[in-house]
């Protein structure tokens, strides 16, 4: 049998994600589009093998301004699924409907669900779908997604359309001039374009959309004799091109919405969800609301349940139960040291890191889920936004900086949740810089090898990170990346409702089991190598002596590495080392180095200062380090997956080396002159880097866009 | 020039014109914000940024300097 695609398309929160469940239950595939990571599903109908649904991201228009738009047209104009299966919901009809008259232009087959009935229906409103239909050429079915009614016969809808083809007529969505130009655009292409297309094309030329005409590769002639129909239709429009489209579009629906919509609620009166929102975003309630909302959210899921269940599995199922039954069974096999090692404390041991974070992975997602399903999450970043925007970011990315007090792994992947590309990128480089959990106990160490008694050093180390947070937006914020084509921050605010519980269900599945599969298979060949190094030296397999270790060797080579940062011993460097694989590794072992050297366990503290010179300085530089630097290479798996491409996986990773080196470099080598150790080579290059990090701090966005209030090219010439 | 910053809590206008160009312009406009959309401006965030309005039937929310480029009546 012939393949049949199916291509999903709506706006965000039509219900779109909730009818593609429904279509394909377990079948899907969720991956990233290539080269980015606007999220990619894909799954086949239910009960027809030769069916595939591909969800397209959530989307408003098909502008060339965002990714997500991008990508969707790029598919419907390259790829030509069989159908559009369009899903507009009908208690917003009027946006819904801008997109449902620029997707019925790609020419290919078009059936419109309009989604959400059921409540239209409660609402007494009614909508002449049938109506709605002979007027954009397309079948129409009404659907409600949650309730699963009709959504079968939209899919048998969609694949009957397919086999059919294209036939109906274009509704006349452009009058006058604008109609009479888009006409002669078409004339002058006819040649080049599929009949099919040529309405797409000729209207993305009279937009001047460059990114969607390229393609079409026209000679410079035509350009130009397009180009005066288009002066002329703006001129006598007084209003620049792409703004005419989207006029004529919203005039266009009105009249039809007018024609065959007939709402019954009075203007004035308030639905359930007006109600939840006037107490839930009121002027005084809602910061009351919101912090207690998000210390439910971080209770459950990083303190309370959520910690118990990581020490559960970190410490009893896999640090006593699964390790203990391991070690005895293959001790009763008879098997060597040497691969009860390498079985229980390296593979056991990191699948076992990876796994303890499953069941907070769990919880976090199913509150963010909650959160995200009822609408809320957008309220989040209503909030939020004022704070957040002096930095480059938007409020959206609260929730992740929040977790990442708890957890970098999990606050990486709350990102997620941020639709925008570059602040997503930016959320996730900047979120782990917050000291975690595991983190606190190099503080905790720290200050009890340093600093004993002192009550200042931990919640110093929470500001550090906060400046380190904010001062690296500010300055990222102005390189070319992050400062070009900002995003505006026009953002609907969706009707709440309550979540249902499949939805939240394939919610946290899918993400959980995206974080299992990368981490875990990057975890598992890490811990092999470092177990490696840690229990094999020169002279074979060794039990429980790092000294004599390869690892000991690696730290003797790369020592020169923590020189300018004075702890540059082959106990510092592997102490750093071994951070890397979780950042509570690097106080057992310190530890463990310390016993080495010292038999009195009391004095294990002693030991450690001795090995920073008795300095409190050179102590100070190996916190700052092993706290700002990168996190611990579970997070590292986490962000490189999460950033979609392994580009984008080592800038975060660079940025967040550079970081903890310079900061742990400026503070070392300043602090040592001020102690009176005189002006050296250090001092310059440490004045140097602090002028260089004030300069990207402080600089003029050389990149800064301008702002939309000037006047535009038409306004000018007239 | 009247602007959508302009308008009071609780109160409607008209939009006139949508200033600017690129981006922030086609976005406002996709989202239904266009000449003579009647936009009634519902509240004001608790840290007094950015403003929820209720257009064609739905609620945005719009940053008040991204609200300057919507002329109103």
């Amino acid at each position: 049998m012939e393949e049949i695609k199916i291509a999903l398309a709506g706006n965000p929160n039509c219900g779109k994600t909730t009818l593609f469940n429904d279509l394909t239950g377990s079948t899907q595939y969720v991956g990233n589009w290539p080269g980015v990571t606007v999220e990619k599903k894909e799954g086949r109908l239910i009960g027809h093998k030769n069916v595939i649904i591909q969800d397209l991201p959530g989307i408003y228009s098909l502008s060339p301004y965002t990714l997500e738009e991008v990508v969707s047209r790029n598919y419907l104009v390259k790829e030509k699924p069989d159908v559009i299966l369009n899903i507009v919901d009908g208690t917003n009809i009027e946006r819904n409907l801008y997109l449902t008259t620029q997707l019925v232009e790609i020419g290919i087959p078009m059936v419109i669900a309009f989604n959400m009935m059921d409540i239209v229906r409660k609402n007494g409103d009614k909508i002449d779908t049938k109506k709605l239909g002979e007027e954009l050429g397309c079948e129409t079915i009404e659907i409600s997604a949650l309730h699963g009614e009709a959504t079968r016969q939209a899919a048998e809808l969609a694949i009957e359309a397919a086999r059919k083809g294209k036939k109906t007529e274009l509704p006349h969505v452009f009058t006058g001039s604008v109609e009479h130009a888009i006409a002669h655009i078409e004339e002058s292409i006819q040649d080049i374009v599929e009949p099919s297309q040529l309405r797409w094309f000729a209207v993305k030329l009279f937009e001047r959309d460059e990114k969607a005409t390229q393609p079409l590769d026209l000679p410079e002639g035509t350009k130009s004799h397009i180009e005066l129909h288009i002066r002329d239709c703006e001129k006598e429009m007084d209003d620049d091109a792409e703004s005419i489209i989207t006029n004529q579009r919203y005039n266009y629906i009105q009249k039809l919405v007018s024609d065959t919509v007939k709402k019954k609620a009075v203007k004035g009166d308030l639905t359930v969800s007006d109600k939840i929102d006037k107490i839930v975003t009121n002027r005084i309630l809602a910061i009351p609301i919101f912090i207690a909302i998000m210390w439910l959210v971080y209770f459950i899921s990083v303190t309370t349940l959520g910690g118990w269940l990581t020490d559960w599995t970190n410490d009893t199922l896999f640090g006593d139960w699964i390790t203990n039954g391991a070690t005895a069974g293959l001790e009763a096999l008879g098997a060597s040291d040497a691969v009860i090692s390498l079985l229980v404390d390296g593979i056991i041991g990191g699948v076992g890191t990876v796994l303890g974070f499953v069941p907070q992975m769990i919880l976090l997602f199913l509150c963010l889920s909650i959160l995200e399903d009822s609408g809320y999450m957008a309220r989040v970043a209503f909030i939020m936004d004022r704070i957040f925007r002096r930095f480059g970011l938007s409020g959206k990315s609260f929730i992740p900086m929040l977790i990442g007090t708890g957890c970098g792994v999990p606050a990486i992947m709350a990102s997620r949740t941020i639709e925008n590309e570059k602040d997503r990128r930016m959320t996730i480089m900047l979120s782990t810089f917050l000291p975690c959990g595991a983190k606190m106990e190099i503080v905790a160490m720290m200050t009890l090898v340093c600093f004993p008694g002192s009550m200042f050093v931990a919640p110093a180390m929470y500001f550090v990170g906060l400046g380190i947070v904010i001062f690296s937006g500010i300055a990222l914020k102005k390189t070319k990346y992050f400062s070009g084509d900002p995003a505006p921050f026009v953002m609907e605010l969706p009707a709440y409702h309550i979540p249902t519980l499949k939805g939240v269900w394939i919610h946290v599945w899918e993400r959980t089991k995206a974080f299992m599969i990368k981490a875990g298979t990057i975890i598992f060949t890490m811990c092999i190598v470092i177990w490696f190094l840690m229990h094999f030296g020169p002279s074979g397999f060794l039990l429980d002596d790092i000294d004599g270790s390869f690892l000991r060797y690696i730290g003797e080579g790369l020592k020169w590495i923590f020189m300018p940062l004075g702890f540059g011993t082959w106990q510092g460097t592997v102490a750093s080392i071994s951070a890397e694989v979780a950042k509570e590794q690097a106080t057992a072992t310190l530890g463990m180095l310390a016993h080495a050297a010292s038999e009195d366990e009391t004095d294990v503290a002693a030991a450690i200062s001795t090995m920073f010179g008795g300095s409190k300085l050179i102590g100070m530089s190996f916190l700052l380090f092993n706290i700002f630097d990168a996190p611990c290479m579970v997070a590292i798996a986490t962000a490189f997956r999460e950033q979609g491409t392994r580009k984008w996986g080592w800038i975060t990773f660079g940025f967040q080396m550079m970081i903890g080196y310079c900061l742990s470099l400026c503070v070392y080598q300043i602090g040592s002159t001020i102690a009176g150790s005189g002006f050296t080579f250090g001092t310059f290059v440490a004045i140097v880097l602090a002028v260089v990090a004030a300069y990207f701090i402080f600089r003029k966005n050389p990149y800064a866009k301008r702002k939309g209030n000037n006047i535009s090219a038409v306004e000018a010439n007239a | 020039m009247k602007t959508l910053r302009d308008v009071p809590v609780g109160q409607s206008s008209t939009v006139l014109r949508i200033h600017g160009d690129g981006a922030l312009k086609r976005r406002i406009m996709d989202m239904g914000i266009t000449k003579g959309t009647e936009i009634y401006v519902r509240k004001v965030a608790p840290l007094g940024d950015p403003v929820e309005v209720t257009v064609r039937g739905y609620e945005l929310s719009v940053r008040k300097e991204d609200a300057e480029i919507i002329e109103m009546q």
